[in-house]
């Protein structure tokens, strides 16, 4: 049996989730006693593919073409399809980033194959492959296998550990999959990287606001919070429906679903289209002036009182200690 | 322009998750229905193209006659015509889209919208996965649309940023909170909307390649500590996140 992880890079440098994807893989692939294959597409990747091997890839095949140093659509699709293909890979672990999101529905309808997005966790069981995936924004969780021949998986981010790297290394194959105009009918042709901003979405520390801060511009404090711990800013449904912020930073179930190591929660009451799209990160802390406020259900750690007084004081205590 | 809108009748965003008997879906008492909101974002898109262009919108939905008035609540928004493809056996998304893309071929659309996902199952699937039955390009979590003689210009959201994707119709556009702000039904499209014939037709079951094994809700948290109720609380709170949790 052979497994495929698709290990994805931007501007030529892995992305964190592509470790978390080779290492999941491998775990699987050990217990199966199947072979493990990870798979780099882009415009330079052979330099950096060899990283892999300390993630437990032993094998890495390269396909490098300069027309893939953006990422397009139809053409990652096609590339991921055919070496699935040559290599008769049986199952496909990629990450279910914005990346992965988008490929990994055309590649499971060129290979046929069954595919259960946005994993949370992955086991075998007499032989087969069973996933949970949290259904409903996280409210409830199914546990799912595919009954397909092929069968792909990606993996939320954030959630699998990438291990810690060893000294393995890959033997590095380049793979030749030919391409035509027909194949980037849908192509990036510019990234806009928003300015420093960091994203919900890949953050391990999220601060985030609520209706509770009155107005758009209390949101000073929370950014100054989140630059102090280095985290990103998030946001409550209802802010971003005022329009106080964007909605890139919406955080619950008609935003992003998120699993930082800390989540900080000020003035949000926790709705449960909030809870659902942040229960699973690792710490919560909750700051609200109303002690029944739901989102203590779920906090670690919580002050009850005025965010106003406790944030900033939050800020300046952070920067005593960490000596900013 | 021939504009098809995929919508999906889903549970609100308030309903509180209850596992059902079979241990493997929710339990449906109690549940209020209503338009996935990112499809009504679609829907929103397609008006606008239509505005833009001329032509027709069509909004097409998978399920039972349940599905009727979240197409109802799409004609109230202004679409022409409504379809519902019948079907109440289980599906996963491969299920869905198939059902989808069948229609969509004999329908010969020139644009394809729907949301980033269903709030149900979050599967974030079904467009791509049409557009690959279909053979069209696809664009996903799409915030910024324009169209113009058949050119596409698009902004999808990805980590940190956007990308600018280009493209050409006929396409799947997969749409995310963002694109556009919904427009309201106005009591006479409403009125209209009661009127409009919604067309049926029955699809045959399709087996799902994605077998869901148990449905459980996650388990809950042992309730955490109040460690105080004003500033004086944040050097506690420090050392908690400090030696507890050792995070900061």
């Amino acid at each position: 049996m052979k497994i495929i992880a698709f290990a994805e890079q931007r501007n030529n440098q892995f992305k964190k989730t592509a470790f978390e994807v080779v290492c999941a893989a491998k775990t699987i692939a050990d217990e199966l006693s199947a072979e493990l294959v990870a798979l780099v597409v882009g415009g330079n990747v052979s330099p950096i593919a060899g990283e892999l091997g300390k993630y437990g890839a032993s094998r890495v095949i390269v396909v490098e073409d300069s027309r893939l140093q953006y990422y397009s659509t139809t053409a990652y699709a096609k590339v991921i399809a055919e070496v699935a293909q040559q290599e008769s890979g049986q199952v496909i672990f990629l990450s279910a980033s914005s990346l992965g999101k988008d490929v990994a529905p055309r590649v499971a309808a060129k290979l046929d194959a069954g595919l259960a997005t946005d994993c949370t966790a992955i086991r075998v069981e007499n032989g087969d492959c069973v996933a949970t995936r949290p259904v409903y924004a996280g409210k409830g969780l199914t546990d799912v296998r595919i009954t397909s021949p092929v069968k792909m998986f990606s993996l939320r981010p954030n959630v699998f550990s990438a291990g810690t790297p060893s000294s393995g290394a890959a033997t590095i194959e380049k793979r030749n999959v030919p391409l035509t105009d027909a194949d980037f009918t849908a192509a990036v042709k510019e990234v806009k990287a928003s300015s420093g901003k960091k994203d919900v979405a890949e953050a391990d520390i999220i601060v985030s606001g609520g209706r509770g801060l009155k107005g758009p511009e209390h949101f000073a404090m929370i950014e100054e919070l989140a630059s102090t711990l280095n985290a990103a800013v998030g946001a409550s449904r209802a802010v971003v429906d005022a329009g106080w912020r964007p909605h890139d930073e919406q955080v619950g179930q008609t935003g992003k679903t998120v699993a930082p190591t800390l989540y900080i929660a000020v003035a949000i009451s926790g709705a449960v289209q909030h809870l659902a799209g942040m229960s699973s990160s690792k710490f919560i802390v909750a700051i609200n002036k109303d002690k029944d406020a739901p989102i203590f259900s779920i906090a670690d750690y919580g002050i009850v009182g005025d965010a106003f007084e406790i944030v900033p004081a939050f800020s300046a205590e952070l920067k005593k200690v960490l000596g900013k | 322009m021939k504009i098809l809108v995929f919508v999906n009748h889903v549970p609100d965003t308030e309903t509180k998750v209850k596992v059902s008997a079979d241990g493997k879906t929710i339990d449906p008492a109690g549940v209020n229905y209503m338009l996935n909101p990112y499809d009504e974002i679609a829907v929103e898109e397609g008006l606008k193209l239509r505005e833009k262009s001329s032509g027709e919108v069509v909004v097409v939905s998978l399920g039972t006659d349940a599905n009727k008035e979240t197409l109802r609540k799409a004609l109230a928004m202004g679409c022409d015509k409504a379809v519902v493809l019948k079907d109440s056996s289980p599906r996963d998304s491969f299920g869905v889209a198939r059902a989808l893309a069948d229609y969509a071929k004999e329908y010969s659309p020139d644009i394809i919208l729907c949301g980033k996902q269903s709030i149900d199952y979050d599967d974030a699937q079904v467009g791509g996965l049409v557009a690959e039955m279909l053979g069209l390009p696809s664009i996903s979590v799409v915030v910024n649309l324009d169209v113009t003689d058949g050119a596409i210009v698009a902004e999808r959201e990805i980590e940190g940023g956007h990308e600018i994707v280009h493209s050409r119709l006929p396409a799947v556009i997969i749409a995310q909170k963002g694109l556009n702000q919904p427009r309201y039904p106005s009591l006479k499209g409403i009125m209209d909307a009661k009127r409009k014939q919604i067309e049926e037709r029955v699809v045959s079951a399709i087996k799902p390649r994605v077998e869901v094994l148990a449905m459980k809700k996650p388990s809950a948290k042992p309730p955490g500590k109040i460690v105080g109720t004003d500033a004086s609380a944040i050097p506690e709170l420090v050392r908690l996140l400090h030696e507890e949790a050792k995070i900061i």
